[in-house]
């Protein structure tokens, strides 16, 4: 009986870790990424830069840590000599809001920001010597958003004012990661005049993508600020932007609502989506599945005891080796060591080429005029 | 088990700013201080510096517990056989003529140079990897730095902390003067400090008030030095120093008095808990010997005189670590007014450079500079390096210097000439200065057309060369003694002192902006259009001629609808269709 007990006790047990270990996997990803590319140059494509920081800022605000962010914008508008207040980019009219914020790393930056080497961090083939924090580290269960700004065309666009990337080399790129299974899922951000015409040619599974306007349609601004000169936001992002700052990383709100983000009365575009190559409804996708990093915490009741015993640690250092005679500072500057400090001498090569070349010619006419026999009189 | 709880006991209970734990001494110290000079002109600088100092063998790779030495920054001078380096990200110019002489200057953009250990084989190697991985850690373009602008001074640049010989191949320079520095270059360097930013003195630093200044630079120096006065065994220190200098013309609505608040937007409220020295130091030299016409509020506990750079300066002294200091308020608002009106002669330093590119058209043109010597007295030598992009060919047989209007032979020469994208001019020559003389050095280039793939995205802007630097020994009218570096204040001890009559400078000049030959980048597309109308509009007209051949063709009977249309119109009598 007792036994009986026992082992309907432990299946209780076990249904409990079952249902633990459903919920861990339910979304399908265990870390998010994102990549947040603004491509534009010069002072009066401020907004490029505004729709990209305001991005990076919800998506810090809902959890995603700086490293996992690569954060690319092609020109520095903050630190700008035309801003009137350095070290502030604001989204909002009446300097209501500053998305730069003091806690921002921007990985790539002005001059770095170029096709090559986007298409190569989404990829993953990247030169050894790249930092950390300039690679895009994601595996088969990471959840990456990415983001792109700034002047479109149909099919095209521009980075930089001097190259662009189109839809069938994005496409293509998102083929390699899907292949390298460096993604679970992807949401494809883009705010460009014809922007739908960018996610047209996409083909690998499980990406949703979101564009602010349909082809032949150009995206538009928001609203200057007579204080900094130029236009602050474009209206897809703006609204984007007032809709994420509602979301929490608790939030239970799906993607339908963000499909809804911009009507035509308010975007004057109409922003477009497309959900075909994704395998689930987008009714149970959850907003913080892309834009939050919802870590999963398991909690267990075991107790670890940490060994305490420091105070043997430094103990166990080797000693420093002192030296024999004291070390000194160099001199600043020596100017007697300088001015006697001789050039290296290189070393002494044979004479090749031309000069070997003249001066066979020369031994040559002089043993001819002279006859080889007199040879004799020179060695 | 007993013991050791014990023993943790102890140390929880001696934990305290600066106090060594019984049985167990400290390898790691942390001092931070603030430097607050008033400018002959009426700006002001802050000049802050927080160094640490730690009693280990890095290179040797024996440590493996990091404390206030930041990790990121210890693992790269061990992996890589670093002895010294010196990293300087800024933004905008000392205006030396104006402010006086600089207490650490440090070129527009940004600027690495590095000294290998002996022990390191390939030196190239490790200056690549290092750029890249600094460029990660300070969200910075140093990746860019490679061949092209990296060059290996012969005489400039001796090292600051200590070496045991000066083999200059172990000795790499760099400059990207297109740099730009904003918070994401803040905000690493920040996080580097053992307190970070919220207790001490880098409560003061934010991004919003530092960037809006005429200068602002902020830099890291890893040296080994003396640990102690035998000087036989060798400590790390980590100074990150950042200087920014605020117009105060312009944020305090045309007075000239200033606060901590004003400047910052913030106020003093702690020390750092990890620091064993933490002061702020106001500088209330008296000018021309008069009494004083600054005016410091709240009054210092302590005046600190001290001989720098050659003058007699007297500092106010805030020690922030002492319990009397918050007694009457819970923060420190240092404020400054000036008693009298300025005098409007500024005081010339003694050394000073200037520098610009001459010349008309986008061939040729000529950079000249202009050193200044203002000592009434005392000649002395300096040493000009100069780094010059491939793209400007340096023509060496124009070079002139001119002292008094009379030629002046440099007493060395190193003269590095360019190889096309692969290596820049390096110009090093140690010029003596006579006393109260401008020496004018010229010499001219030619612009070279560079590939099309070669132009950055904003050609028109400019191309830039980077400032030109001048170290010197320049003499001082009163003699120094020897600093004791634990002793005495930070920014006493930046160079390290070798005999009392002369101090330190290093200088650099204003950055160059040329305009290359820039193509029309539009007209691959212009020529293309064009010529493709061409063929269409004169070829395409004449094919169409020669090869048309025209039949004769049936009018058609039309469809039914027609036919039926027309069978009606006859009835009616009206033409068909």
């Amino acid at each position: 009986m007792s036994g009986h007990f026992l082992l309907l006790k432990k299946s209780n047990n076990f249904s409990i870790f079952q249902d633990q270990a459903e919920q861990f996997f339910r979304s399908g990803h265990t870390n998010n990424w994102a990549v947040l590319v603004c491509t534009s140059r010069f002072w009066f494509n401020y907004r490029h830069v505004a729709n990209t920081l305001s991005v990076y800022r919800s998506v810090k605000r809902l959890g995603i840590p700086d490293s996992h962010i690569v954060l690319m914008l092609a020109d520095d508008m903050a630190c700008n000599p035309r801003n009137p207040k350095p070290a502030t980019v604001f989204s909002h009219k009446n300097m209501e809001l500053n998305v730069y914020g003091d806690d921002v790393e921007v990985d790539y930056r002005s001059y770095e920001v170029t096709v090559e080497n986007f298409l190569r961090v989404l990829t993953g083939r990247i030169p050894p010597s790249t930092p950390r924090s300039k690679r895009l580290l994601s595996d088969d269960r990471s959840n990456i958003l990415i983001y792109m700004t700034g002047h479109g065309g149909n099919g095209f666009l521009k980075f930089q004012d001097s190259e662009e990337i189109t839809n069938v080399e994005l496409a293509d790129a998102f083929e390699q990661m899907w292949q390298k299974r460096r993604y679970n899922e992807l949401l494809f951000i883009i705010d460009t005049c014809q922007g739908a015409s960018m996610y047209e040619r996409f083909y690998s599974p499980n990406i949703m993508a979101l564009a602010s306007s349909q082809v032949g349609e150009d995206s538009l601004s928001h609203q200057p600020d007579l204080g900094i000169g130029v236009h602050l936001m474009d209206r897809y992002t703006f609204y984007v932007l007032e809709f994420l700052e509602e979301i929490h990383p608790a939030s239970q709100t799906n993607m339908n609502d963000l499909f809804q983000v911009c009507p035509k009365s308010l975007c004057v575009s109409t922003p477009g989506h497309r959900t075909d190559l994704f395998q689930r409804d987008p009714q149970n996708v959850l907003i913080t599945d892309f834009f939050g990093s919802v870590r999963k915490v398991e909690i267990t009741t075991e107790t670890v005891s940490l060994d305490n015993d420091l105070a043997g640690f430094e103990s166990n250092l080797p000693k420093d080796e002192l030296a024999t005679e004291p070390l000194k500072y160099a001199e600043q500057l020596p100017v007697a060591q300088i001015i006697h400090q001789k050039p290296k001498q290189k070393d002494w090569h044979p004479p090749g080429g031309f000069i070997l070349g003249l001066w066979a010619l020369i031994i040559m006419v002089f043993f001819k005029t002279y006859g080889i026999k007199h040879m004799k009189h020179i060695f | 088990m007993a013991a050791a709880a014990a023993a943790l006991l102890l140390l929880l209970a001696a934990a305290g700013p600066g106090r060594a734990v019984p049985g167990r001494a400290r390898r790691d110290a942390l001092r931070e201080e603030l430097l607050l000079s008033p400018l002959p002109n009426g700006d002001v600088a802050a000049a802050f510096q927080f160094r640490t100092r730690w009693d280990a063998d890095l290179p040797r790779g024996a440590v493996s517990h990091y404390r206030l030495f930041p990790k990121a920054l210890g693992r790269l001078v061990a992996a890589l056989g670093v002895q010294e380096l010196h990293l300087a990200l800024t933004q905008g110019f000392w205006r030396t003529r104006t402010w006086g002489q600089p207490p650490l200057q440090a070129p527009a953009g940004a600027e690495l140079w590095v000294w290998f250990q002996p022990t390191v084989t390939d030196v190239d190697k490790a200056w690549k990897e290092l750029s890249n991985i600094l460029s990660g850690i300070f969200c910075a373009s140093l990746n860019f730095i490679d061949s092209t602008n990296t060059v290996t001074p012969t005489a400039s640049f001796k090292p600051l902390g200590l070496a045991n010989g000066t083999d200059h191949h172990l000795l790499r320079y760099a400059v990207l003067p297109r740099e730009v520095v904003c918070t994401e270059n803040l905000t690493p360097w920040k996080k580097l400090l053992p307190c970070g930013s919220k207790a001490g003195l880098a409560v003061l630093l934010k991004a919003e008030r530092l960037f809006h200044s005429s200068y602002h630079s902020q830099a890291v120096h890893i040296r080994p030095i003396c640990r102690d006065a035998s000087c036989l065994a060798v400590s790390w220190e980590l100074r990150q120093t950042l200087t920014v200098v605020f117009d105060t013309f312009s944020s305090g609505q045309g007075k000239k008095d200033w606060s901590l608040f004003k400047m910052f937007s913030r106020t003093l409220t702690d020390a750092c808990p990890l620091a064993s020295q933490s002061k702020v130091y106001v500088d209330i030299s008296p000018k021309n010997k008069e009494k004083e016409l600054l005016e410091v509020t709240p009054a210092p506990a302590s005046v600190y005189e001290a001989i720098v750079q050659g003058e007699k300066r007297t500092y106010a002294v805030y020690d922030l670590l002492s319990p009397s200091l918050f007694n009457t308020s819970r923060s420190l608002n240092v404020q400054l007014k000036w008693k009298r009106p300025q005098d409007t002669e500024l005081p010339t330093p003694v050394l000073h450079a200037q520098r610009y590119v001459s010349g008309y058209g986008l061939q040729t043109g000529e950079i000249s500079t202009l050193i200044y010597n203002t000592h009434p007295y005392r000649a002395f030598p300096v040493i000009l390096l100069e780094t010059v992009p491939w793209y400007l060919r340096l023509y060496v047989h124009t070079l002139t210097i001119i002292t008094k209007g009379k030629e002046n032979k440099p007493s060395y020469i190193h003269y590095q000439p360019a190889q096309d994208r692969r290596r820049p001019h390096l110009l090093e020559m140690l010029i003596q200065l006579p006393a109260n003389s401008v020496t004018k050095i010229t010499i001219q280039f030619e612009r070279a057309l560079l590939k099309w793939t070669e132009y950055t995205p904003d050609p028109n802007h400019g191309f830039y060369v980077s400032s030109s630097v001048l170290s010197a020994l320049v003499p001082s009218v009163i003699a120094m003694k020897a600093v004791d570096v634990e002793q005495s204040p930070l920014f006493t001890s930046l160079f390290p002192s070798s005999d009392g009559s002369s101090y330190f400078v290093r200088l650099y000049t204003e950055p160059l902006l040329v305009n290359l030959p820039t193509p029309d980048f539009s007209m691959p597309y212009n020529v293309i259009c064009l010529t493709c109308t061409v063929v269409a509009v004169c070829y395409g007209s004449f094919y169409n001629l020669l090869t048309r051949t025209f039949h004769v063709e049936e009018p058609s009977r039309g469809g039914l609808a027609k036919r039926l249309a027309n069978i009606i119109r006859k009835f009616r009598g009206v033409p068909p269709l």
